[in-house]
């Protein structure tokens, strides 16, 4: 199971602060950060913890079970976003 | 000296839209007994996001119930329909406050410079989006929806807003928030196709995939890519593999798919995407009838961007009876308070709003599209807004910034009682909202939103 941030994600970045294993990117700074039209969360990091659902002000972070129909493409295209570069990558140095 | 024991600061912040918002939550993080007074020119709060954001994008209006947790609950005052320039100068609010911070945002558009931008039926998208949201400058607006095509010029989000609302059934909308009297018009709507152009490729399109993915996916609506969105040209390609963004290429991935989707062929309304085409005129003897526009070809400028090349003299003409063009928004100069005439923000360094010596007016700061520009989405005004607190309190503490002439609370809500004396306060704007939320229950839609100045200064009012 993981979360998954759906695209009216705001990019404010409370999920970023409270995120306890640092899966949620692409972070302030990184090189991506400012051309990303949302965050991602990892799902092969994610730990389930919901810490990020609570951080949320606008509830853009589903469960993967609970995701609603029309955000379906969500978990495929924040796992994609690892595909390119993962979080072990983007956290390493 | 203990912190309690010094004057707390007191802050005004002009504009309550999301920049100003997030800048009293990061300056009520900072410092704690900061006073803070938001000034707006609306009866209402939160700016865009009650403004500009789309109506069938309800979830995201919910960050205003953290702006108010995070501001108003906090003891942030709401002085509402006042005009900082207009009602009170500039020099009044630094004679009353230690600091002043311009959240003023970015309130109009950028002009095409193309012959017939001006003809009736041409409007500035965001026109169309002031008026469906039901902001009480753009109530009285009249856009004639009697013609079977319109244009939207522009591929960005404010685009795809326009063109969703253009396009959704009357059934989706009144599930909304959207304005009554747009509602009213959009019913009686004969607009069956909207097209939606482009000037640069499909790899270069503005939207976000979400955007572009949501166009796709509208109950009743057919999605056509003309060929130019369906083909990437080398330049394209190579750009796209070397440096695109992960948006860029998702977006191609879509518009690819889209294109070859088969026709359907009982869609009511059909939105049509095109690229690689520029307007060049608008025409129309009393009204706006055509659009002509040239085709371009995508090239590697000297500083490495993308740019649209026109390709040979032919035009290609459309018609239609509706354009709205949608290329950005610009500020406009406050009064009294430096503005850079090139980049159209307040000349500023990290926020501290420079003179034209580029030395810091003390206890002057930006923030939003009035200092960076219009650009980023909601949360970046967060990160934005910290950077603008975080030299206020360098300045704070350095000493930098002087206790104002009329440093008292009561000094200012004499000068405003005298100024404006239908002033829209905390509570007057809870009436609003109260109405508004009320009126949305009875029709089951998230608020009926009242749209005229008249309609709102009267809820306002205190019963008496």
């Amino acid at each position: 199971m993981t979360y998954v941030i759906v695209g009216s994600c705001i990019k404010d970045d409370s999920c970023i602060e409270v995120c306890p294993v640092d899966c949620i990117h692409p972070k302030p700074g990184a090189a991506d950060f400012e051309t990303a039209e949302q965050l991602y969360i990892d799902p092969a990091v994610c730990i389930d913890c919901d810490a990020c659902v609570e951080a949320c002000p606008v509830d853009a972070i589903y469960a993967e079970a609970e995701i609603p129909e029309k955000y379906d493409y969500a978990l495929d295209l924040n796992g994609r976003f690892f595909g390119e570069l993962s979080t072990a990558e983007r956290t390493a140095g | 000296m203990t912190v309690a024991a010094r004057n707390p600061p007191r802050v005004a912040i002009v504009g309550a839209g999301p920049a100003g918002a997030f800048t009293a939550a990061a300056l009520l993080r900072a410092c704690g007994d900061a006073e803070i007074d938001f000034f707006e020119r609306l009866p209402t709060p939160w700016g865009l996001l009650r403004g500009g954001v789309a109506p069938d994008h309800q979830e995201i209006k919910r960050l205003e119930d953290t702006f108010d947790r995070q501001t108003l609950t906090r003891g942030c005052r709401f002085l509402g329909n006042v005009e900082v320039g207009t009602d009170i100068s500039h020099a009044e609010l630094m004679a009353h406050y230690t600091a002043v911070v311009y959240a003023t945002g970015a309130q109009t558009d950028k002009s095409l410079g193309i012959p017939g931008e001006d003809l009736p039926g041409s409007w500035a998208a965001t026109e169309f989006v002031a008026w469906y949201n039901g902001h009480p400058d753009y109530c009285d607006l009249e856009f004639d929806l009697s013609a079977t095509r319109a244009v939207v010029i522009g591929n960005g989000n404010v685009a795809a807003d326009v063109t969703r609302i253009l396009t959704r059934s009357a059934a989706d909308l009144e599930r909304t928030d959207i304005a009554d009297h747009a509602l009213a018009a959009l019913r009686e709507s004969r607009i069956e196709e909207v097209v939606v152009l482009g000037r640069r490729g499909p790899a270069q399109a503005a939207f976000t995939s979400a955007e572009l993915r949501e166009l796709g996916r509208l109950d009743g609506v057919d999605l056509r890519v003309d060929e130019a969105g369906a083909t990437l040209d080398p330049v394209s390609r190579q750009w796209l593999a070397d440096e695109g963004t992960f948006t860029a290429r998702t977006n191609v991935e879509l518009l690819t798919e889209f294109a070859a989707r088969p026709e359907t062929a009982d869609a009511g309304r059909r939105i049509v995407l095109r690229f690689l085409r520029s307007p060049v005129a608008i025409r129309g003897t009393d009204s706006v009838e055509a659009i002509d526009m040239r085709v371009n070809e995508i090239v590697r400028a000297d500083d490495g961007t993308l740019r649209a090349r026109p390709v040979g003299e032919d035009l290609e003409t459309i018609g239609c009876g509706l354009v709205l063009r949608s290329v950005g928004y610009r500020a406009v100069p406050l009064p009294n308070v430096p503005f850079d005439e090139r980049s159209f923000v307040l000349p500023n360094e990290r926020g501290r709003v420079m003179n034209p010596d580029r030395e810091a007016l003390p206890g002057v700061y930006a923030v939003g599209w009035i200092k960076r520009g219009p650009t980023g989405i909601l949360g970046t005004n967060k990160r934005d807004a910290d950077e603008t607190v975080s030299c206020f309190v360098e300045d704070l503490a350095a000493g930098a910034l002087a206790r104002p002439v009329n440093a008292e609370r009561e000094q200012i809500d004499t000068l405003l009682a005298e100024r404006r004396p239908d002033l829209v306060t905390v509570e007057g704007w809870r009436a609003i909202a109260r109405r508004e939320l009320d009126g949305g229950r009875r029709e089951r839609r998230p608020r009926v939103k009242l749209a005229s100045r008249g309609e709102l200064l009267e809820a306002a009012r205190p019963a008496p």
